[in-house]
């Protein structure tokens, strides 16, 4: 046998292709093992849209449903609050709401297509929590300052009754508006999107 | 001597199975410095909670259903109507908040005696992943109970991801496997909480000790052991860690242990901290609790998260808390190791770090108010100067002379021999006697009392004699 002819660069090639050829391999399979983390089939088809009666909201009252296991709120705010929310434009991150998650025909002041009825994801934009709803003005615990509006327990930041963020507190963005129609006077389809009008 | 059929059974395993090498190299011939105090037996407590947590989650997840709608039910199952479900259970919500206790005194040892520097970089950084690795356990296996702290603390935690920029909402949907907190994420976490997760710590903990025993154990005056060796080549200072630490380890075991059952039998809940009150309710994805605050081991990190006014920001923060602990070994400039030859400036800073690591663990429990909001920010930034700045101060600091050798502190027995010695001088220093004299029976029979009473002027004395030491202890 040779000794002295053992072709190192044969093997340094046949070492690396080898190498390829196996990290390769292991990312084609790295795919379906992260992949079958994502939702499944059945996840993606339970959006169903919701529907809401308002008939019977009075002024001033929420109330909570369910869509796409999410909580989305529907509030009959009275004419003082649509008063105050014009008055905060200054003490708002986005007023007008330009950052900010909402179908074309919810992008206005008070964020909502009726200005009476507000429709929202009850869903912090910091890390998800469900905000409260403080109607009240200048309570106790939440001081001088508070017009009435969303407090999120979990991490303190303030939303007024159009769910627009305050300045100063860790959320980023007002609250998401979920697509949303009226199919009547007083029922709301939540989940199918409005016809938008060039406003 | 004739071989018995036993030995020779023996021989035949240890020719193929080397074991009583293994038990040389590890125990009966791995030599620890002999100066090891009470700080010492967090490692080995460390161990024993990490025991217990295997075998009482094994038994629980032969009644746990991991299931959103029968997994709370499941729960209550196993502590009502399971032969003994309540104390295994007990066990091990107990085992998970005395785990972070033993890390947290393990992890301020290392900081004391400075273990984590040279050569032992390794040994802090497997310890720090082992850290990191046990958080996600605990937070995973948190949502497993399925209540109300369950729910929504998942989805805190989860919805931090979505703060990384471009991959954070694509990130937080494949963590959750559904758009919000659901089956999907119950099962996966069961599934990391139960196998992936554990297979990583027993691995850590492997490279944790192969490591250790490698550079071997640092010890109360920081001086390397290895460096005065007799002629048989063992550490003149070092005593082999069986029988000796093995045997001093079954005591802390057994005080551990009292402190341990006296939690399980008798306040299981810790007023709300082990186990918050808020998951006595079964999950509602409709409604956050009122306050929210997670189990108390992750306060002070949850207090930093909130301190920040930017969701991004906080996020950074949060991590960077973390991270800035696996630089310790290269921030920390200062060649000695040990406290107790350290420089002033080292033990003030470490006082600050450890009184706003525990306000800002306070803080978090408590809801959100402006002012706790300021005393976090005020915390937040003492907490990430002592790590930043220190690469500043340590390189001037005015360190003692280190011996050579291990120094010897008195025993306990020495000590009290001490006290008892100094006790009379003291007593006479702090008292006086005062004559009084009372009349007793009629005003003709007059008598004189001496009675001791504190005086003023010795007690200042004891005081400010007792500041001045405190002061010169910190210098």
């Amino acid at each position: 046998m040779n000794n002295k002819g053992v072709d190192k660069s044969k093997r340094q090639f046949l070492t690396s292709a080898l190498t390829v050829v196996g990290a390769v391999g292991s990312g084609y399979l790295a795919v379906p093992f992260l992949a079958q983390m994502q939702p499944s089939v059945k996840a993606m088809a339970a959006g169903a849209p919701v529907e809401v009666d308002i008939s019977k909201m009075e002024t001033g009252q929420l109330i909570r449903v369910a869509w796409r296991g999410k909580p989305v709120w529907v509030l009959n705010r009275t004419p003082e609050v649509l008063e105050t929310l014009k008055t905060l434009d200054a003490e708002l991150r986005d007023p007008l709401s330009n950052d900010s998650e909402q179908p074309g025909s919810s992008k206005n002041q008070v964020r909502s297509q009726k200005p009476d009825i507000f429709v929202a994801v009850g869903l912090c934009t910091h890390l998800g929590c469900s905000p409260t709803f403080r109607p009240e003005v200048a309570p106790v615990d939440l001081g001088e300052k508070w017009k009435g509006g969303f407090f999120c327990p979990c991490h303190g930041s303030w939303f007024d009754l159009a769910g627009r963020v305050y300045r100063g507190v860790p959320a980023p963005t007002n609250l998401e508006i979920p697509p949303y129609r009226y199919a009547s006077e007083t029922r709301i389809i939540i989940g199918e999107a409005a016809e938008e009008k060039n406003a | 001597m004739k071989p018995t059929r036993l030995s020779e059974c023996g021989n035949w395993v240890l020719e193929r199975f080397p074991i009583t090498k293994f038990w040389n190299d590890h125990m009966a011939h791995y030599y620890a410095p002999k100066n090891f105090n009470i700080w010492y037996f967090f490692g080995s407590l460390a161990l024993l909670v990490l025991v217990n947590q295997i075998i009482t989650g094994i038994l629980l997840t032969m009644n746990y259903k991991p299931d959103a709608k029968l997994a709370f039910d499941s729960v209550e199952y196993i502590m009502r109507d399971v032969p003994w479900g309540w104390l295994v259970r007990y066990m091990h919500s107990t085992g998970a908040s005395a785990f972070f206790i033993v890390i947290y005194l393990h992890m301020f040892r290392a900081l004391i005696y400075g273990s984590f520097k040279h050569p032992r970089e390794l040994i802090w950084i497997f310890g720090m992943l082992l850290f990191v690795a046990l958080m996600a356990e605990a937070f995973m296996g948190y949502l497993l109970p399925w209540g109300q702290m369950s729910f929504w603390g998942a989805q805190v935690i989860i919805s931090l991801f979505s703060a990384i920029p471009v991959i954070g909402d694509d990130l937080s949907l494949w963590i959750r496997g559904d758009y919000v907190i659901a089956d999907a994420t119950l099962n996966r976490f069961f599934a990391f909480h139960v196998i992936a997760v554990p297979l990583v710590l027993v691995m850590l903990v492997f490279m944790h000790l192969v490591a250790l025993h490698e550079v071997g154990s640092n010890n109360p005056d920081g001086i390397e052991i290895k460096a005065s060796k007799d002629p048989w080549g063992h550490p003149v200072d070092g005593i082999p860690f069986h029988p000796y630490y093995t045997v001093k380890d079954l005591v802390g075991v057994g005080v551990f242990l009292v402190f341990f059952a006296t939690v399980i039998f008798y306040m299981p809940e810790v007023g709300g901290y082990f186990l918050e009150h808020a998951n006595f309710i079964p999950a509602d994805p409709m409604k956050t609790p009122e306050h929210i605050a997670p189990v108390w081991y992750f306060t002070p990190f949850y207090s930093i998260l909130r301190a920040i006014p930017d969701k991004f920001a906080g996020v950074i923060g949060m991590g960077g808390s973390i991270v800035v602990l696996f630089l310790m070994p290269w921030l920390d400039r200062c060649k000695v190791k040990s406290i107790r030859y350290r420089g002033g400036i080292f033990k003030k800073a470490l006082f600050l770090f450890v009184v706003s690591f525990l306000a800002l663990g306070y803080l978090g429990t408590q809801p959100v108010t402006p002012i706790a909001t300021t005393m976090a920010r005020l915390f937040t930034a003492i907490y990430f100067g002592f790590f930043l700045l220190m690469p500043i101060y340590t390189r001037w600091e005015k360190t003692k002379p280190v011996p050579r050798r291990l120094t010897k502190l008195q025993t306990l027995e020495e000590q009290l021999h001490a006290i008892e010695e100094q006790l009379p001088a003291f007593i006479e220093e702090i008292t006086e006697i005062k004559p009084t004299t009372a009349e007793i029976g009629d005003a003709a029979f007059r008598a004189t009392f001496f009675n001791r009473r504190p005086n003023p002027k010795g007690i200042a004395h004891v005081l400010s004699r007792l500041a001045v030491k405190l002061k010169g202890s910190l210098d």
